[in-house]
Protein backbone atom coordinates (compact mmCIF):
# COMPACT_ATOMS: atom_id res chain seq x y z
CA UNK A 1 0.00 0.00 0.00
CA UNK A 2 1.40 3.54 -1.33
CA UNK A 3 1.63 5.31 2.22
CA UNK A 4 0.28 8.47 2.88
CA UNK A 5 3.43 10.33 3.60
CA UNK A 6 6.92 9.34 3.26
CA UNK A 7 9.54 10.97 4.50
CA UNK A 8 13.55 9.52 3.93
CA UNK A 9 16.90 10.88 4.51
CA UNK A 10 15.65 14.24 5.03
CA UNK A 11 17.76 16.58 6.48
CA UNK A 12 18.02 20.57 7.10
CA UNK A 13 20.16 22.90 8.19
CA UNK A 14 19.95 26.73 9.39
CA UNK A 15 23.10 27.94 8.13
CA UNK A 16 25.70 26.18 9.97
CA UNK A 17 23.00 24.78 12.81
CA UNK A 18 21.78 21.12 11.64
CA UNK A 19 18.28 21.09 13.14
CA UNK A 20 16.96 17.44 11.26
CA UNK A 21 19.18 14.77 10.79
CA UNK A 22 18.21 11.89 8.37
CA UNK A 23 14.74 11.13 9.16
CA UNK A 24 12.87 8.44 7.85
CA UNK A 25 8.99 7.42 8.65
CA UNK A 26 6.21 7.11 6.77
CA UNK A 27 2.25 7.25 7.85
CA UNK A 28 0.16 4.92 6.11
CA UNK A 29 -3.75 5.50 5.07
CA UNK A 30 -5.92 5.61 7.75
CA UNK A 31 -3.73 5.68 10.33
CA UNK A 32 -2.77 8.33 13.39
CA UNK A 33 1.10 8.49 13.93
CA UNK A 34 2.50 10.89 16.71
CA UNK A 35 5.43 12.70 16.01
CA UNK A 36 6.74 12.85 19.77
CA UNK A 37 9.10 15.73 20.74
CA UNK A 38 10.85 17.67 23.26
CA UNK A 39 10.33 21.33 22.41
CA UNK A 40 13.57 22.30 19.76
CA UNK A 41 13.78 18.76 18.35
CA UNK A 42 12.58 19.96 15.06
CA UNK A 43 9.07 18.96 14.74
CA UNK A 44 8.10 22.35 13.31
CA UNK A 45 10.91 22.36 10.71
CA UNK A 46 9.80 19.13 9.52
CA UNK A 47 6.23 20.42 9.43
CA UNK A 48 7.26 23.15 7.29
CA UNK A 49 9.40 21.16 4.62
CA UNK A 50 6.38 18.79 4.58
CA UNK A 51 4.03 21.31 4.11
CA UNK A 52 6.97 23.20 1.40
CA UNK A 53 7.36 26.49 3.79
CA UNK A 54 10.50 25.70 3.28
CA UNK A 55 12.47 24.01 0.68
CA UNK A 56 13.88 20.53 1.41
CA UNK A 57 17.45 20.25 -0.49
CA UNK A 58 18.01 16.97 0.69
CA UNK A 59 15.97 13.71 1.12
CA UNK A 60 12.62 12.76 -0.32
CA UNK A 61 9.17 13.94 0.94
CA UNK A 62 6.17 11.88 -1.21
CA UNK A 63 2.32 12.52 -0.77
CA UNK A 64 0.82 9.22 -1.96
CA UNK A 65 3.12 8.28 -3.74
CA UNK A 66 4.14 11.43 -5.12
CA UNK A 67 7.49 13.43 -4.97
CA UNK A 68 7.03 16.73 -3.41
CA UNK A 69 9.57 18.17 -5.67
CA UNK A 70 8.69 16.89 -8.64
CA UNK A 71 4.67 18.05 -8.40
CA UNK A 72 3.99 20.08 -5.11
CA UNK A 73 0.82 20.80 -6.18
CA UNK A 74 -0.70 17.56 -6.38
CA UNK A 75 0.96 16.86 -2.64
CA UNK A 76 -0.62 20.15 -1.61
CA UNK A 77 -4.04 19.17 -3.03
CA UNK A 78 -4.23 16.68 -0.78
CA UNK A 79 -2.97 17.26 2.26
CA UNK A 80 -4.69 19.35 5.32
CA UNK A 81 -2.64 21.35 7.74
CA UNK A 82 -3.21 22.98 11.05
CA UNK A 83 -0.36 24.70 12.31
CA UNK A 84 1.50 25.52 15.85
CA UNK A 85 0.19 28.67 15.52
CA UNK A 86 -3.34 30.06 14.70
CA UNK A 87 -3.43 31.32 11.43
CA UNK A 88 -7.14 32.36 11.15
CA UNK A 89 -8.02 35.60 10.32
CA UNK A 90 -9.12 37.72 13.74
CA UNK A 91 -10.96 39.85 11.54
CA UNK A 92 -13.17 37.94 9.42
CA UNK A 93 -16.06 35.65 10.43
CA UNK A 94 -15.39 32.41 10.78
CA UNK A 95 -17.40 31.18 7.68
CA UNK A 96 -15.18 34.02 5.55
CA UNK A 97 -12.09 32.21 6.84
CA UNK A 98 -13.31 28.67 5.52
CA UNK A 99 -14.36 30.21 2.01
CA UNK A 100 -11.34 32.19 2.09
CA UNK A 101 -9.39 28.74 2.22
CA UNK A 102 -12.04 27.04 0.17
CA UNK A 103 -11.21 29.62 -2.70
CA UNK A 104 -7.42 28.81 -2.33
CA UNK A 105 -8.43 25.31 -3.31
CA UNK A 106 -9.95 26.83 -6.14
CA UNK A 107 -13.30 25.27 -4.57
CA UNK A 108 -16.90 26.91 -6.03
CA UNK A 109 -18.80 28.22 -3.63
CA UNK A 110 -21.97 25.97 -4.36
CA UNK A 111 -19.58 22.82 -3.62
CA UNK A 112 -17.98 24.96 -0.70
CA UNK A 113 -21.20 26.40 1.18
CA UNK A 114 -22.67 22.94 2.14
CA UNK A 115 -19.36 21.20 3.51
CA UNK A 116 -18.31 24.77 5.45
CA UNK A 117 -22.39 23.69 7.56
CA UNK A 118 -21.22 20.03 7.15
CA UNK A 119 -17.78 20.51 8.68
CA UNK A 120 -18.56 23.34 11.09
CA UNK A 121 -21.86 21.06 12.66
CA UNK A 122 -19.58 18.33 13.12
CA UNK A 123 -16.78 20.50 15.55
CA UNK A 124 -20.40 22.20 17.23
CA UNK A 125 -19.80 25.54 15.88
CA UNK A 126 -22.41 25.98 13.07
CA UNK A 127 -24.54 28.38 14.94
CA UNK A 128 -21.09 30.64 15.69
CA UNK A 129 -20.53 30.73 11.68
CA UNK A 130 -20.80 34.99 11.96
CA UNK A 131 -19.03 35.20 14.72
CA UNK A 132 -15.52 37.33 14.23
CA UNK A 133 -12.79 34.92 15.15
CA UNK A 134 -11.34 37.31 17.66
CA UNK A 135 -14.46 36.64 19.54
CA UNK A 136 -14.11 33.04 20.23
CA UNK A 137 -11.88 30.75 22.64
CA UNK A 138 -8.72 29.37 22.08
CA UNK A 139 -10.16 25.78 21.76
CA UNK A 140 -13.27 27.10 19.04
CA UNK A 141 -10.40 28.47 17.23
CA UNK A 142 -8.55 25.13 17.03
CA UNK A 143 -12.07 24.06 16.05
CA UNK A 144 -12.53 25.99 13.67
CA UNK A 145 -8.90 25.34 11.92
CA UNK A 146 -9.31 22.11 12.37
CA UNK A 147 -13.27 22.07 9.74
CA UNK A 148 -11.26 24.39 8.04
CA UNK A 149 -8.46 21.86 7.32
CA UNK A 150 -10.61 19.15 6.26
CA UNK A 151 -12.89 21.52 4.07
CA UNK A 152 -11.29 20.28 0.78
CA UNK A 153 -11.70 16.50 1.44
CA UNK A 154 -8.00 15.98 2.49
CA UNK A 155 -6.80 12.69 2.77
CA UNK A 156 -3.66 13.40 4.84
CA UNK A 157 -4.35 15.61 7.82
CA UNK A 158 -0.92 17.32 9.44
CA UNK A 159 -1.51 18.71 12.76
CA UNK A 160 1.44 20.70 14.30
CA UNK A 161 1.23 20.85 18.45
CA UNK A 162 -2.80 21.31 17.56
CA UNK A 163 -3.27 21.36 21.83
CA UNK A 164 -0.63 23.47 22.71
CA UNK A 165 -2.77 26.15 24.89
CA UNK A 166 -6.21 24.43 25.38
CA UNK A 167 -7.72 23.17 27.99
CA UNK A 168 -8.16 19.81 29.08
CA UNK A 169 -11.79 19.44 27.73
CA UNK A 170 -10.63 21.00 24.11
CA UNK A 171 -7.39 18.68 24.24
CA UNK A 172 -10.07 15.50 24.73
CA UNK A 173 -12.41 16.78 21.92
CA UNK A 174 -9.95 17.73 19.45
CA UNK A 175 -8.26 14.10 19.64
CA UNK A 176 -11.47 12.13 19.91
CA UNK A 177 -12.45 13.90 16.96
CA UNK A 178 -9.59 13.53 15.06
CA UNK A 179 -9.08 9.75 15.91
CA UNK A 180 -12.74 9.00 15.09
CA UNK A 181 -11.78 10.38 11.46
CA UNK A 182 -9.18 8.38 11.22
CA UNK A 183 -11.19 5.48 11.49
CA UNK A 184 -14.42 6.86 9.61
CA UNK A 185 -12.91 8.16 7.05
CA UNK A 186 -9.94 6.39 6.71
CA UNK A 187 -7.91 9.96 6.96
CA UNK A 188 -3.78 9.58 7.58
CA UNK A 189 -2.55 11.89 10.60
CA UNK A 190 0.68 12.81 11.64
CA UNK A 191 0.09 14.29 15.01
CA UNK A 192 3.15 16.22 16.71
CA UNK A 193 3.31 17.11 20.34
CA UNK A 194 5.49 16.99 23.60
CA UNK A 195 2.47 15.32 25.17
CA UNK A 196 3.02 11.82 26.09
CA UNK A 197 -0.56 10.75 26.80
CA UNK A 198 -1.41 11.59 23.74
CA UNK A 199 0.49 9.25 22.03
CA UNK A 200 -0.71 5.95 23.53
CA UNK A 201 -1.81 2.76 21.44
CA UNK A 202 -0.42 4.69 18.23
CA UNK A 203 2.07 4.67 15.57
CA UNK A 204 4.77 7.03 17.35
CA UNK A 205 7.98 8.64 15.79
CA UNK A 206 10.07 10.02 18.28
CA UNK A 207 12.00 12.93 17.89
CA UNK A 208 15.47 14.11 19.66
CA UNK A 209 17.48 17.15 18.60
CA UNK A 210 16.65 16.70 15.06
CA UNK A 211 17.16 13.04 15.05
CA UNK A 212 14.38 10.01 15.05
CA UNK A 213 15.57 7.67 18.43
CA UNK A 214 12.36 5.59 17.74
CA UNK A 215 9.41 4.69 15.91
CA UNK A 216 7.39 2.09 15.52
CA UNK A 217 3.65 0.96 17.77
CA UNK A 218 3.85 2.54 21.40
CA UNK A 219 3.83 -0.77 22.95
CA UNK A 220 6.84 -1.88 20.61
CA UNK A 221 8.49 1.31 21.98
CA UNK A 222 8.46 0.58 25.35
CA UNK A 223 9.03 -2.92 24.83
CA UNK A 224 12.06 -2.29 23.25
CA UNK A 225 13.57 0.46 25.38
CA UNK A 226 12.68 -1.99 28.41
CA UNK A 227 10.76 0.27 29.79
CA UNK A 228 7.90 0.14 32.44
CA UNK A 229 5.55 2.80 30.36
CA UNK A 230 5.12 5.28 27.14
CA UNK A 231 6.62 8.07 30.05
CA UNK A 232 9.54 6.07 31.10
CA UNK A 233 10.61 5.14 27.72
CA UNK A 234 10.49 8.45 26.36
CA UNK A 235 12.59 9.70 29.40
CA UNK A 236 14.95 6.76 29.00
CA UNK A 237 15.28 7.93 24.81
CA UNK A 238 15.55 11.20 25.52
CA UNK A 239 18.54 10.27 27.90
CA UNK A 240 20.84 8.42 25.81
CA UNK A 241 23.54 10.01 24.77
CA UNK A 242 23.69 10.90 21.05
CA UNK B 1 -6.41 22.59 -12.57
CA UNK B 2 -8.87 24.25 -14.57
CA UNK B 3 -8.87 28.16 -15.21
CA UNK B 4 -12.30 28.48 -13.59
CA UNK B 5 -9.91 26.61 -10.25
CA UNK B 6 -7.40 29.64 -10.70
CA UNK B 7 -10.41 32.52 -11.26
CA UNK B 8 -11.39 31.18 -7.86
CA UNK B 9 -8.50 31.46 -6.23
CA UNK B 10 -7.98 34.87 -7.45
CA UNK B 11 -11.32 36.09 -6.13
CA UNK B 12 -10.81 34.58 -2.87
CA UNK B 13 -7.63 36.32 -1.92
CA UNK B 14 -8.90 39.43 -4.05
CA UNK B 15 -11.95 39.24 -1.80
CA UNK B 16 -10.73 38.62 1.08
CA UNK B 17 -8.17 41.81 1.04
CA UNK B 18 -11.63 43.67 0.30
CA UNK B 19 -13.04 42.32 3.67
CA UNK B 20 -9.97 43.63 5.26
CA UNK B 21 -10.09 47.04 3.46
CA UNK B 22 -13.66 47.34 4.65
CA UNK B 23 -12.66 45.74 8.54
CA UNK B 24 -10.26 48.19 8.80
CA UNK B 25 -11.93 51.49 8.64
CA UNK B 26 -8.54 53.12 10.24
CA UNK B 27 -6.67 52.43 7.11
CA UNK B 28 -9.52 53.46 4.45
CA UNK B 29 -9.89 56.72 5.82
CA UNK B 30 -6.38 57.07 6.80
CA UNK B 31 -5.86 57.17 2.86
CA UNK B 32 -8.21 59.59 1.78
CA UNK B 33 -7.58 62.06 4.22
CA UNK B 34 -3.55 62.01 3.63
CA UNK B 35 -4.14 63.20 0.39
CA UNK B 36 -7.16 65.77 0.75
CA UNK B 37 -4.39 67.27 3.88
CA UNK B 38 -1.99 68.00 1.03
CA UNK B 39 -4.63 69.13 -1.64
CA UNK B 40 -6.30 71.43 0.87
CA UNK B 41 -3.54 72.55 3.12
CA UNK B 42 -0.53 72.12 1.58
CA UNK B 43 -1.82 73.28 -1.83
CA UNK B 44 -3.29 75.68 -1.08
CA UNK B 45 -0.36 77.47 1.25
CA UNK B 46 2.33 76.73 -1.67
CA UNK B 47 0.13 78.12 -4.93
CA UNK B 48 1.47 81.33 -4.73
CA UNK B 49 4.91 80.21 -3.50
CA UNK B 50 5.48 77.73 -6.82
CA UNK B 51 4.68 79.22 -9.64
CA UNK B 52 4.05 76.36 -12.55
CA UNK B 53 4.72 77.24 -16.13
CA UNK B 54 2.50 75.33 -19.05
CA UNK B 55 4.10 71.95 -19.60
CA UNK B 56 2.64 69.40 -20.59
CA UNK B 57 0.05 67.29 -20.29
CA UNK B 58 -1.65 71.02 -19.25
CA UNK B 59 -2.62 73.23 -22.41
CA UNK B 60 -2.71 76.91 -19.81
CA UNK B 61 -1.45 77.41 -16.80
CA UNK B 62 -2.98 75.48 -14.05
CA UNK B 63 -3.41 75.96 -10.10
CA UNK B 64 -1.08 74.53 -7.97
CA UNK B 65 -3.69 71.87 -7.15
CA UNK B 66 -4.54 70.79 -10.45
CA UNK B 67 -0.70 70.18 -10.82
CA UNK B 68 -0.03 68.03 -7.61
CA UNK B 69 -3.43 66.18 -8.06
CA UNK B 70 -1.52 62.82 -10.22
CA UNK B 71 1.15 62.88 -7.75
CA UNK B 72 -1.32 62.62 -4.78
CA UNK B 73 -2.72 59.95 -6.32
CA UNK B 74 0.16 57.73 -7.14
CA UNK B 75 0.91 58.53 -3.55
CA UNK B 76 -2.66 56.92 -2.92
CA UNK B 77 -0.93 54.32 -4.32
CA UNK B 78 2.62 54.49 -2.98
CA UNK B 79 0.97 54.10 0.53
CA UNK B 80 -1.56 51.39 -0.29
CA UNK B 81 1.56 49.11 -1.64
CA UNK B 82 2.83 49.95 1.38
CA UNK B 83 0.49 49.11 3.40
CA UNK B 84 0.33 45.42 1.79
CA UNK B 85 3.42 44.87 2.38
CA UNK B 86 2.64 45.65 5.77
CA UNK B 87 -0.22 43.29 5.67
CA UNK B 88 2.01 40.82 3.88
CA UNK B 89 4.91 41.05 7.32
CA UNK B 90 1.92 41.20 9.68
CA UNK B 91 0.63 37.98 8.35
CA UNK B 92 3.84 36.15 8.62
CA UNK B 93 4.09 36.91 12.13
CA UNK B 94 0.67 36.12 13.03
CA UNK B 95 1.10 32.98 10.55
CA UNK B 96 -1.67 33.54 8.02
CA UNK B 97 0.72 33.61 5.32
CA UNK B 98 0.52 30.32 6.11
CA UNK B 99 -2.78 29.83 4.76
CA UNK B 100 -1.98 31.52 1.55
CA UNK B 101 1.44 29.72 1.04
CA UNK B 102 0.18 25.87 1.78
CA UNK B 103 -2.47 26.50 -1.34
CA UNK B 104 -2.26 24.23 -4.03
CA UNK B 105 -1.51 26.61 -6.22
CA UNK B 106 1.96 28.08 -7.53
CA UNK B 107 3.23 30.35 -5.53
CA UNK B 108 3.85 33.02 -8.38
CA UNK B 109 0.30 32.84 -8.84
CA UNK B 110 -0.50 33.36 -5.32
CA UNK B 111 1.58 36.31 -5.12
CA UNK B 112 0.53 37.90 -8.12
CA UNK B 113 -3.28 37.48 -7.06
CA UNK B 114 -2.42 39.18 -3.96
CA UNK B 115 -0.69 41.86 -5.58
CA UNK B 116 -3.60 42.24 -7.87
CA UNK B 117 -6.20 42.53 -4.64
CA UNK B 118 -4.21 45.25 -3.07
CA UNK B 119 -4.29 47.30 -6.53
CA UNK B 120 -7.86 46.71 -6.57
CA UNK B 121 -8.08 48.40 -3.41
CA UNK B 122 -5.75 51.50 -5.07
CA UNK B 123 -7.79 51.59 -7.99
CA UNK B 124 -11.08 52.28 -5.97
CA UNK B 125 -9.37 54.70 -3.50
CA UNK B 126 -7.80 56.53 -6.62
CA UNK B 127 -11.31 57.16 -7.84
CA UNK B 128 -12.78 57.89 -4.53
CA UNK B 129 -10.04 60.69 -4.53
CA UNK B 130 -10.74 61.80 -7.73
CA UNK B 131 -14.07 62.17 -6.72
CA UNK B 132 -13.55 64.49 -4.09
CA UNK B 133 -11.17 66.15 -5.83
CA UNK B 134 -13.68 67.45 -8.39
CA UNK B 135 -14.88 69.94 -5.38
CA UNK B 136 -10.98 71.72 -5.42
CA UNK B 137 -12.01 72.24 -8.99
CA UNK B 138 -9.79 69.71 -10.41
CA UNK B 139 -11.35 68.79 -13.36
CA UNK B 140 -10.07 66.71 -15.92
CA UNK B 141 -11.52 66.05 -19.36
CA UNK B 142 -14.63 63.19 -19.34
CA UNK B 143 -12.11 60.67 -21.13
CA UNK B 144 -9.70 61.01 -18.99
CA UNK B 145 -11.39 59.44 -15.99
CA UNK B 146 -11.57 56.73 -18.23
CA UNK B 147 -8.55 56.68 -19.33
CA UNK B 148 -6.61 56.70 -16.36
CA UNK B 149 -7.70 53.49 -15.03
CA UNK B 150 -4.84 51.40 -17.15
CA UNK B 151 -2.55 53.81 -15.67
CA UNK B 152 -3.81 53.35 -12.35
CA UNK B 153 -3.44 49.59 -12.97
CA UNK B 154 -0.01 49.93 -14.17
CA UNK B 155 1.38 51.71 -11.41
CA UNK B 156 -0.39 49.80 -8.73
CA UNK B 157 1.29 46.55 -9.74
CA UNK B 158 4.22 48.35 -9.85
CA UNK B 159 4.24 50.13 -6.50
CA UNK B 160 2.67 47.00 -5.11
CA UNK B 161 5.38 44.62 -6.19
CA UNK B 162 7.60 46.71 -4.66
CA UNK B 163 5.81 46.26 -1.51
CA UNK B 164 6.13 42.69 -2.32
CA UNK B 165 9.74 42.55 -2.53
CA UNK B 166 10.23 44.77 0.49
CA UNK B 167 7.96 42.19 2.61
CA UNK B 168 10.46 39.35 1.79
CA UNK B 169 13.10 40.97 3.31
CA UNK B 170 11.66 43.09 6.50
CA UNK B 171 12.09 40.33 8.56
CA UNK B 172 9.88 42.31 11.74
CA UNK B 173 7.04 44.54 12.09
CA UNK B 174 8.73 46.75 13.72
CA UNK B 175 11.43 47.16 11.45
CA UNK B 176 8.84 49.19 9.13
CA UNK B 177 9.67 52.41 10.11
CA UNK B 178 12.63 52.27 8.17
CA UNK B 179 10.67 51.66 4.90
CA UNK B 180 8.60 54.37 5.46
CA UNK B 181 12.03 56.84 6.23
CA UNK B 182 14.32 55.24 2.97
CA UNK B 183 11.28 54.24 0.71
CA UNK B 184 8.15 56.06 0.89
CA UNK B 185 9.56 59.33 1.87
CA UNK B 186 12.61 59.62 -0.66
CA UNK B 187 10.47 57.93 -3.45
CA UNK B 188 8.01 60.87 -2.87
CA UNK B 189 9.83 64.18 -2.36
CA UNK B 190 12.28 62.93 -5.09
CA UNK B 191 9.80 63.28 -7.70
CA UNK B 192 7.98 65.06 -9.79
CA UNK B 193 4.55 64.67 -7.73
CA UNK B 194 5.44 68.09 -5.90
CA UNK B 195 6.71 70.11 -8.01
CA UNK B 196 7.65 69.91 -12.09
CA UNK B 197 11.29 69.14 -12.30
CA UNK B 198 12.67 72.15 -14.56
CA UNK B 199 12.39 73.55 -10.72
CA UNK B 200 14.17 70.95 -9.61
CA UNK B 201 16.93 70.97 -12.55
CA UNK B 202 17.31 75.07 -11.82
CA UNK B 203 18.87 74.37 -8.14
CA UNK B 204 20.22 70.97 -8.60
CA UNK B 205 21.33 68.98 -11.55
CA UNK B 206 22.34 65.80 -9.66
CA UNK B 207 18.82 65.99 -7.82
CA UNK B 208 17.28 66.37 -11.54
CA UNK B 209 18.75 63.00 -12.02
CA UNK B 210 17.81 61.22 -9.39
CA UNK B 211 13.78 62.54 -10.03
CA UNK B 212 14.12 61.10 -13.28
CA UNK B 213 15.50 58.28 -12.57
CA UNK B 214 13.11 57.64 -9.83
CA UNK B 215 10.15 55.10 -10.93
CA UNK B 216 7.97 57.16 -8.82
CA UNK B 217 8.12 60.14 -11.03
CA UNK B 218 7.31 57.69 -14.44
CA UNK B 219 4.26 56.78 -12.42
CA UNK B 220 3.31 60.26 -11.70
CA UNK B 221 4.04 61.26 -14.83
CA UNK B 222 2.07 58.43 -16.49
CA UNK B 223 -0.97 59.49 -14.49
CA UNK B 224 -0.70 62.88 -14.94
CA UNK B 225 -0.64 62.58 -19.21
CA UNK B 226 -3.73 59.67 -18.59
CA UNK B 227 -5.91 61.79 -16.63
CA UNK B 228 -5.54 63.94 -19.72
CA UNK B 229 -6.26 61.64 -22.36
CA UNK B 230 -2.56 61.58 -23.32
CA UNK B 231 -0.34 59.01 -23.21
CA UNK B 232 3.79 59.01 -21.90
CA UNK B 233 4.87 56.21 -23.56
CA UNK B 234 8.73 56.78 -22.14
CA UNK B 235 6.87 56.55 -18.37
CA UNK B 236 4.59 53.80 -19.63
CA UNK B 237 7.83 52.18 -20.41
CA UNK B 238 9.62 52.50 -17.60
CA UNK B 239 7.04 51.56 -15.08
CA UNK B 240 6.15 48.32 -17.24
CA UNK B 241 9.80 47.62 -16.76
CA UNK B 242 10.28 48.12 -13.13
CA UNK B 243 6.61 46.51 -12.45
CA UNK B 244 8.19 43.48 -13.85
CA UNK B 245 11.59 43.36 -12.21
CA UNK B 246 9.52 44.37 -8.60
CA UNK B 247 7.41 41.35 -9.38
CA UNK B 248 9.98 38.34 -10.29
CA UNK B 249 12.19 39.49 -7.33
CA UNK B 250 9.38 39.27 -5.28
CA UNK B 251 8.66 35.52 -6.57
CA UNK B 252 12.44 34.98 -5.75
CA UNK B 253 12.06 36.57 -2.27
CA UNK B 254 8.89 34.53 -1.66
CA UNK B 255 10.75 30.61 -3.18
CA UNK B 256 10.66 28.61 -0.46
CA UNK B 257 14.38 27.56 -1.70
CA UNK B 258 15.95 30.93 -2.09
CA UNK B 259 14.21 33.91 -0.27
CA UNK B 260 13.78 34.57 3.18
CA UNK B 261 11.92 31.18 3.81
CA UNK B 262 15.39 29.77 3.28
CA UNK B 263 17.14 31.84 5.30
CA UNK B 264 14.95 32.10 8.51
CA UNK B 265 14.70 29.83 11.19
CA UNK B 266 11.47 27.65 12.13
CA UNK B 267 10.85 27.84 16.07
CA UNK B 268 10.13 24.30 17.45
Amino acid sequence: MTPALEVAGLSHRFGKRTVLDDIGFTVSPGSFTVLLGPNGAGKTTLFALVTRLYHATQGRIAVFGRDFRADPQAALARMGVVFQQSTLDLDLTVEQNLRYHAALHGMASSVSRPLIAAELERVGLLERRHDRTRDLSGGQRRRVELARALLHKPALLLMDEPTAGLDFESRAFLLRHVRHLCADRGLAVLWATHLIEEADETDIVILRAGRIVAQGLSQDVVTNAGATGLQDAFERLLRVPA
Amino acid sequence: MSIATYTRCMGGIVGREGLRWVHQRGRFISALVRPLVWLAIFAAGFRFVLGVSIIAPYETYVPYEVYIAPGLIAMIQLFNGMQSSLSMVYDREMGSMKTLMISPFPRWFLLLSKLLAGVAVSVVQAYIFLAIAWFWEIEPPPLGYLAVLPALILSGLMLGALGLVLSSFVKQLENFAGVMNFVIFPMFFASSALYPLWRVKESSLFLWWVCQLNPFTSATEMIRFALYDQIDPVSIAVVTGCAIVFMAAAVIGYDPGRGFMARRGAAD
